[in-house]
């Protein structure tokens, strides 16, 4: 097992190394004033573009400029972002990290929990009313882009709510210090926006698996033993049926990331996907960098923990 | 041993009278097209789609024949008394116009061909891509597998979003930067299907023989393999169509893609917003008109992939009795198989 | 019938047949093939940690015109024996010839103008058509790849086999699920046929149908071999079917060959255990030979080809096996009594008229 994590995490960092070179040959291969004027934002004068140039090195032959380019990423320094002011942009993302996290966090639960709950239910139930309407709810779910369920959210729930004067459900950003009231009321609308569409396709995907597996001889043995159905579904055939949902999972993140990017867009949250849009609609090229790089480590993590997770529930895999 | 054996078996011989002019058997394309056109929903789908596309090939004369271009301005005409868009209905604009006055329907129609186009051409740039690729890496394996498999799973992980965030940065938003971005993800997807495929499929027998007779790789890959691994490939290429009009319109939504004036649903919808408290049509008739055209395409691919393996069980089944057909389980699954491989027409939907 | 080797020559220890008795007409000769398939192991580089001894120094020749039948029991290496001598999978050590080629591990380029002479036809009559092919470009494919003739007259050509084989050639454009295990089995025939081979390898090619299908198919096989002069290498487990069909027959045991010679000495007075045993298994027709017929029953399991027994493999099971048998490994001889072309590898051989005590080791065998 402990070698599986290490194979895991030395592809990881694999991962992230080419990934940091690509972004370095993306951005940084071009002609230095070129570069220069990009890193340096629209606004720039030629004194700032000049400035960059120096304090980047950017006339240096290439492979030195990569180099350094390492140790800066290693170390977190992103440069400074002059669109918004000179200020470095760890900084920027640090403060908008919290934000994030919180969109994540809670659309990860519901997605998890509606997603898999519905699933099981229909499976177990299939046929049923319950499981009619689940499915014309995924088949909705799963065609409906983010943002667009978010904006009818917002017209549809939002704003019908706030007029007859419920004003718990909120858009933007309140942090936990607020009180967990406010910070819930602002991110709910954005967590079912990101759960739904995940949710969705979940549901299809573990309710699909449960039936196969309780197709199975094994299951049907049990069932001929005298195990109650509940026992069966939840003790043997769960933990089966969710191999193809996490292996799923893996191939999500990415999906995942940027349905964090629109919906913070669309609920004005200022975390950090909006501040990558808003960066490349400003030109502001050194955040930009540093999100792609942050984007990769997130993804990287993220399938080391699935790859766990696959581990767990398939003891073929530890032995790979 | 199947039924057609039996019945040869009791007539005692091992041929049958066969009606002159020759027998055409029924290839699985055929018979997937007969189970399709039985489909009602997967029916409805289509005709769906082919309203949405004439629509779109029709857009230009709708513009013509209302005299409102995609881009056209009507300060006048378009806008409410208080600067506002203008309600469907009023002045010859049937769906209303946006914040600029310019005709929603036109816009509209005019987004419909972007989807449209964007949607098939990655499509087809992915599925010929997936294809090879999956073809090669699977059929060859060793150091080229090895490569191009954690390849595949490397972009399938990547975010996409992302890189399409880099690409607009560095060469600013367009079609191109669209139609590329989608593609490159849309035929991990495919490559790795058509690689598992091929994987199971080169251990078979038929392939064996194949080599036997001394088919080159090629031959094997293209004659033998490929017709093997259509099913799959229909139906992720019928659900890549949905997923690509679903990525373009959020990249153009998020400035990354389309740019306005140039209309697609996903940039009317970033426009929609700061005004749906006010004008509702300028939110519902591009969202409507997008869930639509992806919840037809999404349906049709269930169909594609109900039509090419009838064993999956269905809830809105055609016409058919419930419960009558078979729950979960093998048994009734290779009757099912041995049904169809009688060619008859045995009706075995009900 | 007659057998494949010259009565004259009397073969020495490993290698039989000898070079004296090459005539004109010996098609194939394979001369102490080895084929090991490797076991990865764990690890990030995947070393081998054993091998499977699947072919363990196999020599043989096949005569034009003649049939020569391979038995054994299920993981003796008959098939990989065969797909090797087809160039389907690669050889680990030894060589194989074709009318004095050495086509030995031959690359695909090297190896075409050997395929149109060597054809095989595969076991299973439902996995070895592709079922997305009409049945005449099956047929039609060695043409297609051979470019023996234009696809007008490939046609042509197809329905003719179609017709030689006993297949309605107006099926031309079936697939192959429209038609019977026996029907297809019929199609795999025509597909080895195109070309007019010198040999076609029967990889167990009747095991699959029902007896009363096996028995046209036979005679199908019977047919051709007479109209064409094709050489055949005959593959099954049973041993009656092989009886009928071939001129000499070949025991094989977990990759070696217990056995061998033209089929009335081996199969009237055999020699090595194993083929005793197998015959004594055989249901006879007639119930009172049935009665008075000496079952003889080997214990245990075959053991795994990855790990076979030391010395002469069989004698974990042997009835006759003494200490001699797990050390040394019985040479392949012509043993006293016996004409020149019939050998066996055993260091006890059954004599004639003796009858096997019936597992002595009996409860040795068990508690392994």
């Amino acid at each position: 097992m402990t070698r599986f994590l290490i194979r895991r995490i030395l592809t990881g960092i694999v991962v992230l190394w080419i990934v940091t070179t690509s972004a370095f040959f993306l951005f940084f291969t071009r002609n230095p004033n070129i570069v220069a004027r990009s890193l340096a934002g629209r606004a720039a004068t030629g004194a700032i573009i000049a400035e960059v140039k120096r304090n980047l090195g950017l006339s240096q032959p290439i492979m030195v400029q990569y180099w350094q380019f390492l140790d800066r990423t290693v170390h977190g320094n992103f440069g400074l972002s002059y669109y918004q002011g000179q200020i470095p942009v760890s900084s920027i993302l640090a403060r908008d990290v919290p934000r994030t996290l919180s969109v994540v966090v809670g659309g990860v639960v519901l997605w998890l929990i509606v997603g898999l709950a519905v699933g099981v239910l229909s499976a177990t139930r299939a046929r049923s009313i319950f499981d009619r309407i689940s499915t014309v709810g995924v088949l909705a779910g799963i065609s409906m882009p983010t943002f667009v369920l978010g904006e009818l959210l917002l017209a549809y729930i939002y704003v019908p709510l706030n007029t007859h004067g419920i004003t718990w459900v909120n858009t933007g950003y309140a942090g936990l210090s607020s009180g967990f009231a406010v910070w819930s009321g602002a991110m709910i609308l954005p967590w079912i926006t990101l759960a739904t569409v995940q949710a969705a396709i979940y549901t299809r995907l573990s309710r699909g698996s449960l039936l196969d597996t309780l197709g199975e001889d094994y299951i049907r043995t049990a069932r001929a033993k005298g195990l109650t159905e509940r026992r069966i579904v939840y003790r043997h055939a769960f933990r089966a049926a969710m191999t193809p949902v996490v292996s799923q999972l893996g191939i999500d993140i990415g999906a995942f990331l940027g349905g964090v990017l629109v919906v913070e867009t669309v609920f004005g949250i200022g975390g950090l996907g909006q501040d990558a849009v808003t960066a490349v609609s400003n030109g502001d090229l050194p955040t930009i960098i540093a999100f792609v790089l942050l984007a990769s480590l997130f993804v990287v993590v993220a399938n080391i923990i699935v790859d766990l997770m696959y581990a767990v529930l398939d003891p073929r895999v530890r032995i790979t | 041993m199947s039924l057609t054996e039996l019945e040869f078996q009791a007539q005692g011989i091992s041929q049958e009278a066969v009606p002159a002019g020759g027998i055409q058997g029924r290839s699985q394309l055929q018979l997937t097209w007969r189970r399709l056109r039985r489909d009602r929903m997967a029916v409805a789908s289509m005709i769906v789609i082919c309203v949405i596309a004439i629509l779109a090939l029709l857009a230009p004369v709708f513009a013509s024949l209302l005299g409102h271009g995609q881009a056209q301005v009507f300060p006048n005409t378009g806008l409410s008394s208080t600067g506002g868009p203008m309600a469907p209905g009023t002045h010859g604009f049937i769906f209303g116009t946006d914040e600029l006055g310019r005709d929603l329907l036109v816009r509209v129609l005019y987004g419909a061909r972007v989807s449209l186009f964007v949607g098939l051409t990655t499509t087809a740039i992915a599925t010929v891509a997936g294809v090879t690729v999956g073809l090669i890496t699977g059929f060859f394996g060793g150091w080229v597998d090895a490569v191009l498999a954690r390849f595949i799973d490397t972009v399938l992980a990547f975010p996409f979003l992302v890189l399409a965030l880099s690409l607009a940065v560095v060469f600013g938003p367009s079609l191109t930067i669209v139609i590329s971005v989608i593609s490159f993800f849309s035929w991990a997807a495919i490559a790795r299907i058509v690689r598992g495929q091929t994987l199971s499929i080169k251990e078979k027998e038929y392939i064996e023989a194949a080599r036997s007779l001394g088919a080159s790789p090629w031959r094997i890959m293209f004659v033998h393999i490929l017709p093997n691994l259509m099913a799959p490939v229909l139906v992720l290429a019928t659900l890549s169509i949905p997923a690509a009009i679903v990525f373009e319109s959020t990249l153009s939504y998020l400035g990354l893609g389309i740019q306005p004036p140039t209309a697609s649903w996903g940039n009317i919808l970033a426009g929609a917003q700061s005004y749906y408290q006010i004008a509702w049509w300028y939110l519902v008739f591009p969202a409507a008109a997008l869930l639509i055209t992806t919840l037809a395409f999404n349906l049709l691919g269930d169909g594609v992939r109900d039509a090419l393996d009838p064993r999956t069980e269905r809830i809105f089944a055609a016409g058919r009795k419930r419960g009558r057909r078979f729950r979960v389980g093998r048994p009734a699954a290779q009757i099912d198989g041995l049904i169809s491989s009688i060619q008859t027409d045995l009706p075995e939907e009900g | 019938m007659t057998s494949p080797i010259t009565p004259e020559t009397a073969p020495s220890a490993q290698s039989w047949p000898t070079d004296a008795d090459l005539a004109d007409d010996v098609l194939v000769r394979v001369d102490n093939l080895v084929k090991h398939f490797p076991i990865k192991g764990g690890g990030l580089a995947g070393r081998t940690v054993g091998h499977v001894r699947a072919v363990d120094g196999v020599s043989l020749t096949v005569r034009s015109g003649q049939t020569l039948g391979l038995v054994g029991e299920t993981g003796c290496g008959k098939s990989t024996l065969a797909r090797c001598i087809a160039g389907l999978i690669p050889v680990t050590s030894g060589t194989v010839t074709f009318e004095g080629n050495n086509i030995t591990n031959l690359s695909r380029r090297r190896m075409q103008p050997f395929r149109r002479d060597i054809q095989m036809i595969f076991q299973d009559p439902y996995g070895s058509l592709n079922p997305r092919l009409r049945v005449g470009s099956i047929i039609g494919e060695p043409f297609a790849i051979h470019g023996t003739t234009t696809s007008k007259a490939r046609k042509t050509a197809v329905q003719e086999l179609m017709e030689r084989v006993g297949l309605n050639p107006e099926h031309y454009n079936r697939f192959p699920a429209e038609f019977s295990g026996g029907q297809r089995q019929r199609i795999g025939v025509a597909r080895a046929l195109a070309l007019r081979p010198k040999l076609i390898i029967c990889d167990e090619p009747v095991s699959a149908l029902d007896v009363s299908i096996q028995a046209q198919v036979l005679n199908l096989l019977a047919d051709l071999q007479s109209d064409f002069g094709l050489a055949y290498i005959f593959i099954a487990h049973d041993l009656e079917v092989v009886r009928h069909v071939s001129n000499s027959v070949i025991v094989m045991y977990l990759g070696k060959i217990a056995e061998a010679g033209p089929k009335n000495p081996v199969y009237d007075s055999p020699r090595h255990p194993y083929t005793a045993a197998l015959l004594s298994a055989a249901p006879a027709a007639d119930p009172e030979a049935a009665a008075n017929k000496q079952r003889i029953i080997l214990t245990g399991d075959v053991p795994s080809p990855i790990n076979p027994p030391s010395g002469c493999r069989f004698h974990p099971r042997c009835p006759k096996a003494q200490d001699m048998c797990a050390t040394a490994v019985p040479p392949l001889e012509v043993k006293p009594g016996d004409p020149g072309t019939h050998v066996t590898a055993c260091h006890f051989p059954v004599q004639a008229g003796e009858v096997l005590a019936s597992a002595s080791r009996g409860m040795q065998g068990y508690a392994r």
